[in-house]
């Protein structure tokens, strides 16, 4: 081993760059591509619905909207149904399905698992109770509360909702002032099925009109989008889509284990409530304002890490694309196929969702030879 | 270097360390030998800061090691585990990446990539760096994970590490192989503390050893000094003989047959 014998120098001078593989070259084009088509989805499903706007015109009026004058042809209708009602709804689908998708990424890097989601921590559930107790409850105890905050009283019971299960779960799995990872897992799936108990229960005592808010709820919907809902989601939201994608490199050191993780320097206590805070608030704002919106989290950062492989620095990131791509078009799906009415979009992400999943784990079986 | 004063350690009432004293000095490779359960790997793991004695002192440089910013002590320290539980499909040289974080930001410099092919250089693995981590063998997955730890302290200067029974799952080559790193380390100003169960090994390639037993220290010192047939039957419980090794002026051990157990013995 003469060659570990001395110091080696500062930089070897004979240092090329390494061959780039298809691998490479997947995961550092799987960003770009995503983006586009994006962006593609964005204008396809602004112009779809009842009154059909073709993809120049949607381009054309929200150039307009910047003070630019185009050639594109539109008609003023079309713009005041783009702005008033397509647009809010597109802008609200990119921001949830980003959200989701990167929280779920997220979690599965910290539980080490790919099968694990946010809901497994109890944040869908404890958000569904409370949801369900503001509609059971709103006429007797809660009517105060609705009286302050109107519209957004179910927006805001079911962020809290989520945020004081997640708290409970964090503090059930804590050892000597360190959250075992296991345990929370399981702490989880018993706070699930406690909260699950409690919704069935109020929805036992619930009213015809109070079970159908409560079924509707629970399906998903962006139905409700405006701009107004936009703006108050955006910085709830834009806080974990901006800063869990940063946490790659912490994520893939956490991969090796907790203890190799801090050997390598990395605060793996901090990383922790990092990550279950950002995850918290994205799939708690999102249950808020859109209801349980499932395995959005769970298929999408799979499918990412089966085209980019297992590098948290590209699968966060291609998370959070992938999911406001696929929110997008699944929410365009929900708006057309059955229209007029429209399909609730819980509903098409799990009815295309559940598929996907179940042929990537038919797929692994099989690379695994068994 | 590493300066651990009567450490002891317990989980409830079991006492896995008892008073355990050891300094690891840079530019010696240091063994810790002693038979399953005996405290070796609780002991490396005060060295790497996971566990925090119940009393006594750990001090790195001088300083009390739980003093020591967590990144500060990667860029100098690395240390290689016994288990492995790395399931995502990490390529190796990705995995070799992995213990350049401490030193860059955002993308890895030419000079971090370098590194990661010098380091699976050194292990052997220059040919696997493109495969998948899960689908090598266990030998293959454990310098693979040499080769990490190796890039994480590359080019520190009195660097440390500490590896937790290192040579499991490799041949005989390679077992030879890793110690030769470890020593070539120890010549160019790296401490090295491992946890060795072959004796022989120990003796070949340790300049020190330090024999636990009951999570006491039966024995330190050089491997002529700890490796006698009544500290072996002290902590092993087994009959051994001393040889010259035909070649190194190194201790041979022989262990001595012993009567054949009663079938019975065996039997439930």
């Amino acid at each position: 081993m003469p060659a570990l014998a001395q110091r080696p120098a500062a930089s070897p001078a004979t240092a090329s760059p390494p061959p780039t593989t298809a691998a490479d070259l997947r995961q550092r084009l799987l960003l770009p591509v995503l983006a586009l088509l994006l962006v593609g989805a964005v204008l396809l499903s602004a112009g779809a619905g009842a009154m059909p706007i073709p993809v120049g015109g949607v381009l054309g009026i929200l150039l307009h909207k910047l003070d630019l004058t185009t050639a594109l042809a539109f008609e003023p209708q079309q713009e005041a149904v783009l702005w008033a009602i397509r647009l809010p709804r597109v802008c609200l689908g990119v921001l949830i399905g980003a959200a989701l998708g990167v929280a779920g990424a997220a979690m599965q890097g910290l539980f080490r698992n790919p099968l694990a989601d946010p809901g497994l921590i109890g944040v869908s559930a404890g958000a569904s109770l409370a949801a369900v107790t503001t509609i059971v409850l709103e006429a007797t105890l809660l009517g105060v509360v609705r009286e302050w905050l109107g519209f957004y009283a179910l927006a805001v019971a079911a962020f809290l909702g989520a945020c004081g299960t997640t708290m409970l779960v964090y503090q059930l799995s804590k050892e000597n002032g360190r959250s075992v990872v296991g345990t929370m897992l399981l702490a989880g799936i018993a706070i699930n099925s406690l909260a699950g108990a409690l919704t069935g229960l109020l929805t036992y005592t619930a009213t015809d009109e109070q079970l159908r808010s409560i079924t509707f709820w629970g399906l998903g919907s962006l139905g409700g989008a405006s701009w107004p809902t936009v703006l108050s989601v955006l910085p709830l939201l834009a806080v974990p889509i901006v800063l869990l994608p940063r946490l790659g490199k912490s994520l893939n050191l956490l991969a090796l284990g907790e203890e190799q993780a801090s050997h390598l320097g990395l605060p793996v206590t901090h990383l922790k409530r990092q990550l279950i805070g950002l995850a918290t608030l994205a799939v708690g704002t999102s249950v808020a304002v859109a209801g349980t919106i499932g395995f959005l989290g769970l298929v999408v950062p799979h499918l990412v890490r089966l085209v980019a492989g297992p590098d948290h620095r590209t699968v966060l990131p291609g998370a959070a694309l992938g999911g406001a791509l696929v929110l997008t078009l699944a929410d365009m799906l929900a708006r057309t196929v059955v229209a007029p009415a429209e399909l609730p979009i819980g509903i098409l992400t799990a009815l295309l969702g559940t598929p996907v999943f179940l042929w990537i784990l038919l797929r692994e079986k099989r690379q695994r030879g068994v | 270097m590493f300066d651990l004063h009567q450490v002891s350690y317990q989980v409830g009432r079991k006492p896995l360390l008892h008073e355990v004293s050891l300094q690891a000095q840079c530019g010696r490779l240091l063994a810790l030998i002693g038979p399953n359960g005996a405290g070796k790997s609780t002991l490396l793991r005060v060295l790497s800061g996971d566990l925090t004695p119940g009393s006594g002192t750990v001090q790195f440089e001088g300083r009390p090691l739980a003093d020591i910013p967590a990144a500060t002590l990667a860029r100098r320290r690395a240390v290689l585990t016994q288990q492995h539980s790395l399931s995502l499909a990490f390529r190796v040289q990705e995995l070799v990446l992995m213990g350049r974080y401490p030193y860059f930001q955002g993308q890895p410099t030419a000079h971090d990539q370098a590194v990661v092919r010098q380091a699976l250089a050194a292990v052997g693995l220059s040919h696997l760096a493109q495969r998948s981590y899960p689908t090598l063998s266990g030998g293959e997955q454990q310098r693979a994970q040499l080769a990490r730890v190796l890039a994480q302290v590359w080019e520190a200067e009195a660097g440390f590490l500490l590896l937790d029974e290192p040579l499991t799952g490799l041949d005989l080559n390679h077992q030879h192989h890793t110690l030769d790193i470890a020593r070539a380390l120890t010549r160019r100003g790296f401490g090295v503390v491992a946890v060795l169960h072959d004796l022989n090994l120990a003796a070949q390639y340790a300049d020190e050893l330090l024999l636990l037993h009951q999570g006491r220290a039966v024995a330190s010192g050089t491997p002529a000094e700890v490796l006698t047939p009544a500290h072996i039957q002290q902590a092993f419980g087994i009959e051994v003989e001393l040889l010259a090794h035909p070649r190194l002026d190194t201790p041979l051990l022989v262990p001595l047959p012993r009567p054949a157990a009663p079938v019975e013995y065996f039997s439930l």
